[in-house]
């Protein structure tokens, strides 16, 4: 492999949802962690599963499956802890993956007009065409429908 | 990037609060906040009914001093299945009378995070932050999420046609037969 072509590729983490997987790229990854309690309070942001503890913070749970594969997953191995940018500074935010999670390296293609908002590229891997999530449109709700009128939540649960 | 800054935990000497329940969940005041306890038994000669104002988790005022306080079911703020409100918090420096179902403890917390921005609804305004007490997370309530200024003025105004309509009836009760 050529200097340039090696600079071309950029490290990404595999994940599993269901029997799909995606990629993030790597630089936006704080931690891989096994699920520990949910707690869960009142709040109309569906989007937001509830919240864990982890080292000291209080981190989100983005439950980013039914917007991946049309469902929502009850199952979960890990929470990939990942670097969220909002306007003025990052936050964690925990996503839940279903399977193991792998360090590639790839080659993005860019995405298109026709992409939905949540992909900023694709790579190819192993045969399989995958798709390169961008966090800001996957954790936020520009995508998704209005709140609902009854509100989330509710018991605190393991 | 600021991301150490702004996502380091606010720090606090020492802050009192209130645990309290309101529909089996579990949520915080500051203690400063809280003006008065009562319990519902003990007001309710003293509240008067509010209805059609179009806040629908408003069914009473309170008269306390030369202020009118309404009553908040809280069950109904946050959308939780209702439950027997029995005790009252009267929040300092506000309009909002809270029903809740009890008090849990006193405690006091020494950190409060930032709501994570991923909360991107009502919640923003009910909640001053977040913190970690006994390895469970506790939302700490702002007093002034309560009612929104629109629901002021909506209150305001059914309030406002109340007394009129009270001027009218005592005027039309005085009138010679």
């Amino acid at each position: 492999m050529s200097a340039v072509a090696e600079l071309e590729l950029q490290a990404m983490v595999l994940l599993r949802l269901g029997d799909r997987r995606f990629a993030i790229l790597a630089n936006q990854i704080a931690e891989l962690v096994a699920p520990s309690r949910i707690h869960k309070f009142p709040h109309r942001t569906p989007l937001v599963e509830g919240v864990i503890l982890r080292r000291g913070r209080i981190v989100p749970i983005c439950e980013i499956a039914e917007r991946l594969l049309g469902k929502r997953t009850s199952s979960r191995r890990f929470y990939l802890i990942v670097n969220r940018r909002y306007e003025t500074h990052a936050e964690w935010v925990a996503l839940p993956v279903t399977g193991e999670c792998e360090l590639i390296r790839a080659e993005i293609t860019a995405a298109s007009e026709s992409d939905a908002p949540h992909v900023a590229g694709w790579i190819s891997h192993d045969g399989e065409v995958i798709e390169v999530l961008e966090l800001k449109a996957l954790t936020s709700e520009q995508q998704v429908l209005p709140p609902p009128q009854t509100p989330f939540l509710v018991e605190a649960s393991l | 990037m600021s991301l150490a800054a702004r996502t380091k935990p606010q720090t606090l000497k020492s802050e009192q609060i209130i645990l309290f329940r309101v529909g089996g969940n579990l949520f915080a005041v500051s203690s400063a906040s809280v003006q008065e306890v009562r319990s519902v038994d003990s007001l309710a000669g003293a509240a008067a009914e509010i209805k059609d104002s179009g806040v629908r988790k408003v069914r009473h005022v309170l008269q306390r001093d030369d202020k009118t306080l309404f009553v908040v079911n809280g069950t109904m703020h946050f959308g939780l299945p209702l439950t027997p409100g029995t005790l009252i918090f009267i929040l300092r420096q506000t309009r909002t009378a809270l029903l809740i179902d009890g008090i849990e403890k006193m405690g006091s917390m020494t950190r409060l995070q930032a709501l994570p921005l991923a909360f991107q609804h009502e919640e923003r305004h009910w909640y001053r932050g977040l913190t970690a007490l006994d390895q469970s997370v506790v939302p700490v309530v702002n007093p002034e999420g309560f009612l929104t200024a629109e629901e002021l003025v909506l209150l305001e105004q059914s309030l406002s046609l109340r007394s009129a309509a009270a001027r009218e009836t005592r005027t039309q009760g005085g009138q010679p037969q």
